[in-house]
């Protein structure tokens, strides 16, 4: 029966290789958008559930701990002007962040009124944001690693899944931002050096980029209402 | 193909990035004031959701997106609801068992205060 039918839809479609083309290119556009936008848009979506993975596998390891939860509150204090002020490297990382994005809309904005200049200048300093960004991490991660002696396994301020969970989230966190600077740099230098006047003068790529490093920005703030504050 | 993409006056753009800095400073005043309880967990989830918001809606443009692009992202991300709600199922009943194992090898296990998981609720 189904054979029959095999033999039916080969006689009308191409078969083989051709016809994986075939099937794949026949449906009608869905997101009438560049193609790159909508994949970016699905790649995110995906990235949406990794991140979402990571902080509900945290959330499951915080409630079933006996040990009391270390308090990032007191963990990620620092001191200024010889006062101990709570999360204070942390709450600058989220302004660096949060201005990072808003430089980045501007450079989107930018793009697309095709001011070469000024895109690349806003991209550069969104990118230099980002690694500002990256290195406070390092001096966080340092601080908890060296003086807090804070590792994966374990930990001297309380449940040993703190460490594994702190490492894995905002580490792939810290991922995303580097990877985000290094494809905002590309872009940068292209759009000052008019790789995409050679190609129609179409600057979607800004919006794309920008698409991605605002996600960047966005799960960081799960992160500092989930992992810092709560 | 659109080649208009999205172009907005630059006003809006600084007043979400204003907003945002003043949100993220509320939710870092909840820390410093040392809020607690549901008083400093529906603050939290309500700055998170609010900044959450503005970034998607104005930065990322999803408001001025067709309805199929908002509801191919934006209804996925439902299921992982469903997950939290299970997995702090899972997370209340690990934490029980762990506390049933552990008081079985205590000599007093009766009367001992039920301390809550510090990161209880969803």
């Amino acid at each position: 029966m189904s054979e029959a039918i095999m033999t039916k839809i080969d006689d009308v479609l191409p078969a083989g290789r051709r016809g994986v083309v075939s099937d794949f290119s026949a449906d009608k556009q869905a997101f009438h958008m560049p193609w790159g936008k909508a994949m970016m848009w699905i790649f995110l979506l995906s990235d949406t559930f990794i991140f979402s993975c990571f902080l509900i596998s945290y959330m499951t390891v915080r409630m079933s701990t006996a040990e009391p939860w270390p308090l990032p509150s007191e963990l990620f204090a620092l001191e200024v002007f010889g006062v101990s002020v709570p999360l204070f490297l942390i709450a600058i990382m989220t302004m660096v962040l949060i201005t990072s994005s808003g430089t980045m809309a501007m450079a989107v904005n930018m793009g697309y009124r095709k001011e070469r200049n000024k895109t690349f200048w806003l991209m550069v300093a969104t990118a230099a944001l980002g690694a500002t960004f990256v290195s406070m991490q390092a001096f966080e991660w340092s601080k908890l690693i060296l003086d807090e002696g804070v590792r994966p396994w374990g930990n001297p301020h309380g449940a040993a899944q703190f460490g594994s969970s702190f490492f894995m989230i905002t580490g792939f966190h810290g991922m995303h931002v580097t990877a985000g600077v290094i494809y905002l740099l590309i872009v940068a230098f292209r759009v000052k050096r008019g790789f995409y006047e050679k190609r129609g003068g179409n600057y979607e790529i800004v919006e794309i980029a920008g698409l991605y490093w605002h996600f960047v920005d966005l799960v960081w703030v799960f992160i500092f209402a989930f992992f810092y504050l709560w | 193909m659109a080649q208009e993409g999205q172009q907005h006056p630059i006003a809006i753009y600084f007043w979400i990035w204003g907003l945002l800095f003043v949100v993220s400073f509320f939710s870092y005043m909840v820390d410093y004031l040392e809020f607690q309880g549901m008083l400093r967990w529906s603050l939290i989830v309500i700055f998170m959701l609010l900044k959450a918001g503005f970034i998607v809606a104005i930065f990322m443009h999803m408001k001025w997106e067709r309805l199929a692009l908002k509801l191919a992202i934006l209804v996925p991300p439902v299921a992982i609801l469903i997950l939290i709600w299970l997995m702090s199922l899972e997370g209340d009943y690990t934490f029980l068992t762990r506390i049933e194992f552990f008081a079985a090898g205590d000599p007093a296990p009766h009367g001992s205060p039920h301390h809550q998981p510090a990161g209880g609720g969803s």
